[in-house]
């Protein structure tokens, strides 16, 4: 099944006819992403790549149905565009941008609550590679190529580092079910801890991987509810371990600040909740093999 | 971004937040005209550098008469401060505030944070003021009143006053304690602040409310709509490098070990880092160059990598997504025609087109070591090192 987005998803592109929205749209077509259309303010009419572009977002979901947006808007609009989707009724969003400011992240999250949870959107990033079930589906600007189909559930805040953890793994015959960017800012439209949830429900996903990284209590947090709510073995690897402390690592929220945001607490805290650990970033791969043989 | 104390509290009094008066000096004598305009027998001289418990390094001075103003300010400018805040090599004092001394009653401590738990901005205050907050929660923990803001309304005057009521004030000082700490909030969510840190918020002996001290720091990626305090950005407050990458684009930070770094994408970057401790190596830094890696970015790379006296081994590790290796691979080249290095050169390129780009690499004249794994990668530039160390 995968989680968040399938081969049946309908996805348009919010900032659809800028280079980097029309370059990525492109990669993501070439793919088999099921593109129906996109979004430019004041474009609507037109047409993109061969699909029709809207105005709002809300005559786009009415006109194609779409369930699923990529946001590529600048940093300065980027919030008001995501609040936008969930009020059109779009159920996953992934937002690409980087450099949204983060008092606009609070309010976006808090708009989000407005609506019932059933019929709240899932936001993934912003800051992040996206999302991508392979063979099915990429909503994202990763390397669809280096994803094998399979069953493993992958959560992470890196691109890159993201990467490297799926060509470990197809370099050793895994595949992967969902792979989900929640992005390296601090505030996230959704968490660890809320994609471990999807993941325990998915059917196809047997293990999940967790790629966390010092700073922030999201690692702590998805350790203490896969405790109590996850049935399935989840592995995990914390970058970060040589990271000096009140430096800001590239990701506006890796920095370490406080108690528990270290490397070395994280993987403490993960370790007590049963979740195994890969030691370094060179042994992802293995870490994951071993632990779907023990299956 | 942060800026100083005094222009913190310049920004404070906008939001009608009392602080002590105060003004900024550049040498003794401007000190001195300061000590005597803002008149009264008491004044503290005050070095503006940005970091926190900048008493304990020297750098608080209380003074009785103009002369010890001025002696004062004379020991200060241009002495360079280390505090626990700022790492060895400490922060010069370039400025300094003369400010009138306070009859302090009582400390309290004040902060205003993100919260990343709740997603919500986070007021913080407690009793026991002049600690820092990590002293506080260790020592005295009962002490931390919390106060979560609801986004969607903002911070309201009830929960201003039930911090002040808590906080134990009395009557008289509660209206003037909740209007602090109201025109704290308002300078937060204002000015895209992911801090104000108040430490201490006095209660003077005639019961009015002052900010004594004040740290703010401001969202990077606000700065765009924030442009009256991008303004405020004080280079020498950085570390030179750092500015220098910073201002080129390249995510920069400097670290003590002898391997520089270039690496793409923040979370590979700290395990590439981790990966070179594990192979028993030191860091020499933290530098992601993005997405687009072109040989411009290159040229910018390896300048700021090779000419960093400690580094001794440079190791460049690319995992290229949308980004390909034959460009990457290119742009290496192209960079090393313009700019010569010393040290040896550790390259491993992952992702797509990962073998055009080796090709590319093999068939031009640069001197490299081929790494094609993280850990092979680390391995060789540790191995490269020691023989450096050898010979």
């Amino acid at each position: 099944m995968a989680i968040l987005i399938t081969k049946e998803s309908k996805i348009i592109v919010q900032g659809f006819t800028g280079k980097i929205g029309t370059f990525h749209a492109e990669e993501m077509m070439e793919y088999g992403t099921n593109v129906v259309g996109g979004v430019t303010p004041g474009k609507g009419g037109q047409e993109h790549l061969g699909r029709p572009v809207f105005n709002t977002v809300k005559e786009a979901v009415k006109e194609t149905g779409a369930d699923a947006s990529i946001l590529f808007v600048p940093p300065a609009f980027a919030a008001d565009s995501a609040m936008e989707a969930a009020d059109a009724g779009i159920k996953t969003l992934v937002a690409i941008t980087d450099g949204i400011p983060a008092h606009d992240m609070i309010k976006v999250k808090r708009y989000m609550r407005r609506y019932k949870s059933d019929d709240r959107m899932t936001m993934v990033g912003p800051n992040c590679a996206g999302v991508i079930s392979p063979g099915k589906c990429m909503l994202g600007i990763m390397p669809g190529h280096i994803y094998k189909e399979g069953n493993v559930g992958v959560i992470g805040r890196s691109g890159t580092l993201g990467y490297e953890a799926a060509q470990q793994m197809k370099n050793l015959g895994i595949g992967i079910s969902t792979s989900v960017g929640i992005g390296g800012d601090p505030i996230n439209g959704s968490s660890f801890k809320d994609h471990l949830a999807k993941f325990e429900q998915d059917d196809e996903t047997k293990v999940i991987l967790m790629i966390g990284e010092i700073g922030g209590p999201q690692e702590a947090e998805a350790a203490e509810y896969a405790k109590e709510n996850v049935s399935k073995p989840v592995i995990a690897y914390i970058a970060g371990l040589t990271a000096p402390k009140g430096k800001r690592m590239g990701h506006a929220g890796a920095i370490v600040s406080s108690k528990g945001e270290s490397a070395a607490d994280k993987v403490e805290i993960l370790q007590a909740a049963g979740i195994t650990i890969a030691k370094n970033p060179s042994v992802i791969g293995d870490t994951v093999e071993s632990v779907l043989k023990s299956l | 971004m942060n800026i100083h104390e005094y222009q913190a509290k310049e920004i404070l009094t906008k939001y009608g937040v009392a602080t002590p008066k105060g003004g900024i000096a550049y040498s003794p004598e401007n000190a001195k005209d300061m000590a005597t305009e803002l008149g009264g027998d008491m004044w503290v001289v005050k070095a503006q550098i940005h970091s926190g418990a900048r008493g304990k390094a020297g750098g608080i001075i209380v003074c009785k008469s103009h002369q010890e103003v001025s002696d004062a300010a004379n020991t200060l400018l241009g002495k360079t401060l280390v505090t626990n805040q700022t790492g060895p090599d400490g922060l010069t004092v370039s400025r300094i505030y003369v400010e009138e001394a306070s009859d302090i009653k009582k400390e309290y401590y004040l902060g205003l944070v993100f919260d990343r738990s709740t997603e919500s901005i986070m007021v913080v205050a407690s009793s026991e003021g002049g600690m820092s907050i990590e002293e506080i929660a260790k020592e005295k923990p009962e002490s931390i009143i919390r106060a979560k803001v609801e986004a969607a309304v903002g911070m309201q005057s009830f929960q201003a006053r039930e911090i002040a009521f808590a906080l134990g004030l009395e009557a008289k000082a509660i209206s003037r304690c909740a209007k602090a700490i109201m025109g704290c909030y308002e300078a937060f969510s204002r000015s895209d602040a992911t801090m104000v840190e108040i430490n201490p918020l006095i209660l003077t002996g005639d019961d009015h409310i002052l900010a004594l001290d004040c740290k703010m720091s401001f969202d990077d990626n606000a700065l765009y709509r924030i442009p009256d305090i991008a303004e405020l950005r004080d280079k020498t407050q950085e570390d030179s490098k750092e500015t220098y990458a910073h201002d080129r684009g390249l995510n920069y930070i400097a670290l003590d070990g002898d391997i520089g770094n270039i690496i793409n994408g923040a979370g590979l970057a700290m395990a590439s880092m981790d990966m070179i401790q594990l192979a028993g190596g030191q860091p020499a830094n933290f530098l992601d160059v993005g997405g687009g890696a072109t040989p411009e970015k290159f040229v910018k790379a390896f300048k700021l990598i090779s000419g960093d006296p400690k580094v001794k081994v440079i190791l460049i590790n690319i995992f290229a997504g949308i980004n390909r290796c034959d460009w990457v691979a290119q742009g290496i080249v192209d960079a090393l025609d313009q700019i010569t290095i010393e040290q040896p050169l550790v390259i491993r390129l992952a992702g797509t087109n990962v073998d055009e780009g080796m090709k590319i690499l093999k068939d031009s004249k640069i001197d490299y070591i081929e790494a094609s794994t993280l850990e092979e990668a680390a391995n060789k530039a540790v191995e490269a090192l020691k023989d450096l160390e050898k010979k």
